[in-house]
């Protein structure tokens, strides 16, 4: 396993690298830089930031020198926020992101197994009726609707909850950014977990363990949510880059201090390294992710095993 | 490498939250358009970060709540009679937050910093007026030095490349703040940091949380600390608009600097006078392309600028967040004429307007049977695609043909700047100071920059020397008027709109009041349960 581990770190070193010279040269060919606005620079005040950041090189010789920094654990000064650096300005933000992004994953998780386990065990009664209901209702219904009218009712009308803000992360200013960006994958997992749950209910086993007179809370718990947890747990690699993207439209009509925004913003004012920066810090979430998943599987299937 | 800055975040997250639940009535929640790009004064060009710096220093000069220009660290000053040496007696009273006193000598510090190529400063031009300064900024300084000099502590001379009589409103522009150079030594770039930064202003910088907020405290050191009412601000970044309404109606911030066009009716339904909709010293325009055929043709030119119902483009599409614009400078600006000159059919009602455009088309050899084609080019945003629309429709009955260009802004400005391939091009220019020149330079044959019509006209140029020449304000502003008349008749960039400041603010802070620059230092207001 940890051979297994260690090749697949291993071979990941390639696709960053691949990911970082594709981001690089894309963000560079999209039209306009990071000094073009509705005021248009001097010439000569142009010409002076260009130096300051390396802009006057050829960009083969700019691509080697981000690459010789990068190696060295530099991601460089941001091009528009100059007061920091790339590193402080994803260090600020990981930490907003991080919570925002393993709450949501944990309600999408924990809601979406439960209510698909009740759905698939109430099979075509009010109650599972109800459950697709919704569940189709969290999938068609994007996030940037569900965001802001949560926070119109409970933040402006019922004033139950803070509208906006992070507050240094206080639990009531995370109910509602956690739920807007947890509804649309509570909505998948449940559907996945109703479905794989019918048909585990149905499955050989299952019915031998009936057979036996096992309580039921065992027949589902034990022998079949484990079964039906299997595509669930395929979808966790999705489901978490979905959230990194559905971050950075919940953090924008919350005003969270996420890095979804800052890629936001950086991709629109050409902020080139900071757009670097937030590439390869959601490139390396999505590959550990991945990997996570693999194990995972590996742990709950006994057939899967990685030599 | 990465567990510096975490560690300095983790520290700052729990001082915040240990901060978290103070907020009282003593705190002002400010929402602002978004995080500043710097809070260096010399790198920094735009109005987010003038909002910020205005709290944090004084100036030479500053602007009271009605935007009129008022001592600052200068008590007073003279001018010499050939208007090229200014002399400023500095208060003796003026204190950094660590006590230094205010002198001369950072003027000059200051001055000379913004000019060095190495700082890369943005909008270092804007103080070209200085002697020397311009050669100094383009690397051409070698043995010149800056009219800029400290008498003594107290007295600080500036003299300049030529007569400027805007050269004090330039002053209160964020790029002229003083900075307290022991800091800028001892850390260099990092001197804007929380710890190290040292301001004169009423307020001093507590904590930077990127996207978050910014926390500011009262000055104890200011020279008007007694009149400080608002002991801690924290400024909050806002690039959805519509967050901070909401933000505002649950009584979470008491002041939005900004309000989403398409909201205003609904929000002034509901908050009544607590939306505040002001002239604002901005333009909103179509640059055509008078380089190119058939724009070069004043008589098309001004056929698309007749049959644009600009009230309706206000009213309707901007729902009157915009003012219509019938000359090239915004009204009520500084040091110009009573009398504006104005499009000269700007008081026609539209009908005959229209029917005097299609016959200009037609003399130009346009009309139905032979239609003209229109590409509109403009930055993504609703509101200009809306507008482009509408112009669209008006522009139908001349027989125009009408595509779209949209761009996101930076690849917008990098074409107009460079490629300059536009038929007519969306874009807007809101004024650093409150004079006629900060407006009617964008149209001169050596400002490509800015010059989105390709309008070359000596004459025009000339007269724009000739003001520049010319102290007696008076006589200065007739110059003035005289070039914005020939501009208006050529209309190379066709003015649409005047931009209004749009804010929210709450029945709590007093002191705000409106003005053409939309300037609300935090020093003069006041919070009340």
């Amino acid at each position: 396993m940890l051979r297994y581990i260690f090749r697949r770190l291993l071979g990941a070193i390639p696709t960053l690298f691949l990911i970082v010279t594709t981001a690089f040269f894309l963000i560079r060919i999209a039209p306009g830089g990071p000094f073009d606005a509705e005021r248009a620079l001097e010439p000569s005040v142009l010409a002076n930031l260009n130096a300051y950041f390396h802009l006057d090189k050829p960009l083969y010789q700019q691509y080697f020198l981000y690459l010789w920094n990068l190696l060295q654990g530099d991601m460089g000064p941001s091009f528009f926020r100059r007061d920091f650096s790339v590193q402080e300005l994803l260090a600020a933000g990981l930490p907003a992101s991080i919570t925002l992004g393993t709450l949501a994953l944990l309600t999408a998780i924990v809601f979406g197994s439960i209510l698909g386990c009740i759905a698939a065990l109430r099979q075509n009664s009010w109650i599972d009726y109800t459950v697709v209901a919704t569940a189709t209702f969290g999938i068609t219904v994007p996030n940037f609707v569900v965001a802001p009218l949560l926070a119109l009712v409970f933040g402006v009308w019922l004033n139950l909850l803070p509208a906006g803000g992070w507050n240094g992360g206080a639990p009531a200013n995370l109910v509602m950014p956690v739920i807007a960006l947890a509804l649309p994958q509570v909505a998948v997992i449940a559907r996945m977990i109703r479905g794989a749950m019918i048909e585990a209910l149905r499955s050989d086993h299952v019915r031998t363990a009936r057979a036996y007179g096992l309580p039921t809370r065992m027949i589902v718990v034990t022998h079949s949510l484990r079964a039906a947890a299997l595509p669930a747990v395929s979808y966790l690699g999705p489901a978490a880059a979905g959230l990194l993207t559905g971050s950075i439209v919940i953090e924008q009509i919350f005003g969270l201090p996420g890095i979804g925004r800052e890629f936001v913003n950086a991709a629109l004012s050409r902020d080139y390294t900071l757009v670097m920066g937030t590439v390869i810090v959601i490139a390396v979430f999505v590959l550990i992710f991945n990997l996570i998943v693999d194990i995972l599987y590996a742990a709950l299937d006994p057939r899967v095993r990685y030599e | 490498m990465l567990f510096q800055p975490l560690k300095k975040t983790l520290q700052a997250a729990t001082i915040a939250v240990a901060c978290a639940g103070a907020v009282s009535a003593e705190v002002y929640m400010r929402g602002n358009d978004s995080d500043p790009e710097t809070l260096d004064q010399h790198k920094t060009s735009t109005v987010v970060e003038a909002n910020l710096l205005r709290d944090l220093y004084e100036g030479l000069v500053i602007y009271n709540t009605r935007a009129e220009v008022i001592p600052g660290v200068a008590t007073d000053w003279t001018i010499s009679d050939d208007g090229l040496v200014y002399t400023f007696n500095l208060r003796e009273d003026a204190r950094w937050s660590n006590g230094d006193p205010v002198t001369a000598g950072d003027f000059v510090f200051s001055l000379n910093r913004i000019m060095e190529p190495a700082t890369a400063a943005k909008y270092a031009n804007i103080l070209y007026p200085i002697k020397g300064a311009e050669a100094i900024n383009k690397g051409e300084g070698e043995g010149i030095e800056m009219g800029v000099r400290a008498v003594d502590d107290t007295t600080l001379e500036i003299t300049l490349e030529q007569p400027t009589p805007f050269f004090i409103e330039l002053l209160t522009h964020q790029t002229a703040l003083p900075l307290h150079p022991a800091s800028v030594e001892e850390h260099g770039d990092a001197f804007v940091r929380p710890g190290n930064m040292v301001s004169n202003g009423a307020y001093t910088l507590v904590s930077f949380t990127p996207n978050d907020k910014i926390v500011m405290q009262k000055n104890e050191m200011f020279h008007d600390a007694e009149n400080v009412a608002i002991e801690e601000v924290h400024f909050i970044p806002f690039e959805d608009r519509a967050n901070c309404a909401r933000r505002f109606e649950a009584g979470e911030v008491h002041s939005c600097s900004d309000i989403a066009a398409e909201q205003i009716g609904d929000l002034r339904d509901r908050l009544g006078d607590r939306v505040r909709v002001a002239p604002y010293l901005g333009v909103y325009y179509y640059g055509v392309n008078s380089a190119r055929e058939p724009f070069d043709d004043v008589r098309i030119r001004q056929a698309l600028s007749m049959t644009m119902d600009r009230e309706f483009l206000a009213e309707e599409i901007w729902s009157g967040a915009m003012l219509p614009a019938y000359s090239w400078v915004p009204p009520g600006i500084g040091n110009y004429v009573d009398e504006q000159p104005t499009l000269d059919y700007a008081d026609l009602p539209m009908l005959d307007r229209e029917d005097r455009a299609i016959e200009l088309m037609i003399e130009a050899g346009y009309g139905p049977d032979n239609p003209l084609d229109v590409e509109i080019s403009y930055n993504t945003s609703e509101n200009h695609e809306r507008t482009a629309n509408a112009i669209a429709d008006m522009w139908a009955p001349l027989g125009v043909n009408v595509t779209y260009q949209v761009r996101d802004a930076s690849a917008h400005y990098a074409m107009l700047r460079d490629d300059k391939i536009h038929d007519v091009a969306r874009a807007g220019w809101i004024g650093d100071y409150s004079d006629p020149q900060n407006f009617l330079f964008l149209n001169r044959a050596d400002n490509p920059g800015f010059n989105y019509g390709a309008y070359d006209n000596p004459e025009y140029d000339g007269l724009l020397d000739q003001a520049a020449a010319t102290v007696d304000l008076e006589e200065r502003a007739q110059i003035l008027a005289e070039a914005e008349a020939m501009f208006l008749r050529d209309v190379p960039q066709i003015p649409i709109l005047f931009y209004s400041s749009k804010s929210l603010v709450s029945d709590q802070l007093s002191g705000w009041d409106d003005n053409i620059q939309n300037v609300h230092p935090t020093r003069f207001l006041s919070l009340s349960n």
